[in-house]
């Protein structure tokens, strides 16, 4: 037998070194510092590339570091409820100031704007090239049992839809399964997969410019003043969450809000098209 | 499928340029995940050695409870983390929320279970075979179990890597408590969905060729050390 009493002892010190190699790296490991902030963002902001451009040039400027967490507006809000995000940049108005109205955001404040597209296959099913409205096209989709991917998250994206649904008098989901395909995921998920399976989908103008799986589908549907899509930025309210970092988070509202901010986003283009369109202070 | 194709020209030009974002999201991924199964390791293998020699009423339920365990979904798992360390939850005061200290957190709770039943049933045959043997020499619990892991050791390292495997692919946990955050908590699996959502779908796809690359590095890495050792312990 090979056994005697070192080997185990061995082995105890090879795991504790493991163990230790992994405490020395753990210093690195713990984020959050005086110079950075968390942002609850919805998806759009960040797969659009927009942050990309922006952000660098706040971080130069300031030395605050931006880490942005991109879910559903949904997930964002509830994210911030339970405090963890110092800043929340979100496309839902109503939920928004919900959000404020509960004591856990200070004020929110309009940033930008862009719209809601649907788009479909070029074949066009059922005629939404030729609705004036954007509830005349869901009711054109919903006569024709025309397929039609829904986000159904509770995104910022979904609750709009469901409000349009809601004017057209029509309520989609006991069609669910059906016509109505409720993927329950996020802007890109859904939108490869209304691509997939010959969809209709609403999808807000910026994260479609930047998708890069369109296959042949084209916009059936813009233009409808109802189709507006409304940017908001929030400051989650410290005496919720004491831990919030104000003084950062504030300083990247105020140039978000800024001449300057509101001047990079206008400059944000993607294929010659500008993603973002400014509205600071337009109450 | 002209994808694949395309897929695997951009992983190849990705790696050979050795692109910085993904060396940096390469790194993070492999500290997470080796973090993880170091930290799994002392938890599960003294827990599953004690496991496979110890007898105690109630034992085979603890066996299949641990053996249930495997098969948790990484998103519960991330869920789970979630709740625990957002800072409406008991564990918000260690500010640990969208850090790899989370990811690490998250990707232990999910392997320590498959390191822990795997473990188990190693020592467990080994245990019989030496039970006699031991007791003749009237050696401690503790020492059987030290000495029986020794003896494992290169059964273990394969164990090792099942939960390397487990971490280094799951998305469902690193996304939730991670929050995919660039330059901070952003790993090989949430850098491919988030390309799947950006319909960049031959660039998602030449990251998943690199991520597969890497586990096989990894695994062929300790494979070598492996046959060096065994080459050098019996020489």
């Amino acid at each position: 037998m090979t056994y005697t009493v070192r080997k185990p002892l061995r082995l105890i010190a090879v795991t504790a070194l493991a163990g230790f190699i992994t405490a020395a790296s753990w210093a690195s490991i713990v984020a959050a510092d005086d110079d950075s902030i968390i942002l609850q963002s919805t998806t759009s902001t960040l797969n659009s590339g927009l942050y990309d451009f922006l952000l660098p040039e706040f971080t130069a400027k300031t030395g605050i570091t931006v880490n942005v967490v991109a879910v559903g507006t949904g997930q964002a809000i509830k994210n911030a409820v339970n405090g963890d995000g110092d800043v929340l940049l979100v496309h839902a108005k109503p939920a928004e100031e919900k959000f404020v109205a509960d004591g856990f955001g200070v004020e929110r404040f309009d940033v930008m704007y862009n719209d809601f597209i649907v788009v479909g296959l070029p074949s066009d099913p059922a005629g939404l090239r030729e609705a004036k409205t954007a509830t005349d096209a869901l009711t054109r989709i919903a006569k024709a049992d025309a397929l039609f991917a829904s986000r159904g998250d509770n995104s910022g994206t979904h609750k709009k839809e469901m409000s349009l649904w809601k004017s057209a008098g029509i309520d989609p989901t006991t069609a669910s399964g059906e016509w109505y395909r409720e993927t329950g995921s996020g802007m890109g998920a859904t939108l490869n997969a209304a691509v997939g399976m010959g969809a209709y989908t609403m999808t807000d103008r910026a994260t479609w410019i930047s998708f890069k799986n369109k296959g042949d589908y084209i916009i059936v549907l813009e233009g409808d003043d109802a189709l507006f899509n409304q940017y908001g930025i929030t400051l989650v309210n410290p005496q919720k969450h004491p831990h919030v970092n104000v003084k950062a988070g504030q300083a990247f509202i105020d140039w978000i809000l800024s001449d300057e901010g509101q001047a990079k986003i206008a400059a944000y283009t993607l294929d010659g098209q500008q993603l973002f369109f400014p509205n600071a202070g337009t109450k | 499928m002209q994808d694949f194709a395309e897929s695997f020209a951009i992983a190849f030009t990705l790696v050979v340029q050795l692109d910085p974002d993904l060396m940096e999201i390469v790194g993070l991924s492999l500290k997470v995940s080796l973090s993880a199964v170091a930290v799994s390791a002392l938890i599960g293998l003294p827990l599953g050695a004690a496991l496979g020699m110890a007898r105690f009423p109630g034992r085979s339920v603890f066996i299949v409870l641990v053996n249930a365990l495997m098969g948790m979904p990484p998103v519960v798992v991330g869920l789970l983390v979630y709740l625990m360390l957002s800072n409406a939850g008991p564990f918000g005061w260690m500010r640990l929320l969208y850090s790899p200290g989370a990811m690490i957190i998250a990707q232990t709770i999910l392997i320590t279970p498959i390191i822990a039943a795997l473990t188990r049933d190693i020592v467990e045959r080994l245990h019989e075979e030496y039970a006699d043997y031991f007791r003749s020499l009237g050696v401690s619990s503790a020492g059987c179990l030290g000495a029986l892991l020794w003896d494992a050791r290169y059964s273990l390292l394969t164990v090792g890597l099942a939960g390397f495997g487990r971490a280094i692919a799951e998305v469902g946990a690193v996304m939730i408590v991670g929050g995919n955050i660039d330059h901070l908590t952003r790993v090989m699996t949430t850098a491919i969905a988030l390309e799947t959502s950006k319909g960049d779908l031959a660039l998602a796809l030449a990251l998943g060729v690199i991520l597969l690359a890497l586990a096989l590095t990894v695994n062929a890495s300790v494979m070598l050390l492996r046959g060096t050792a065994v080459r050098t312990a019996y020489a």
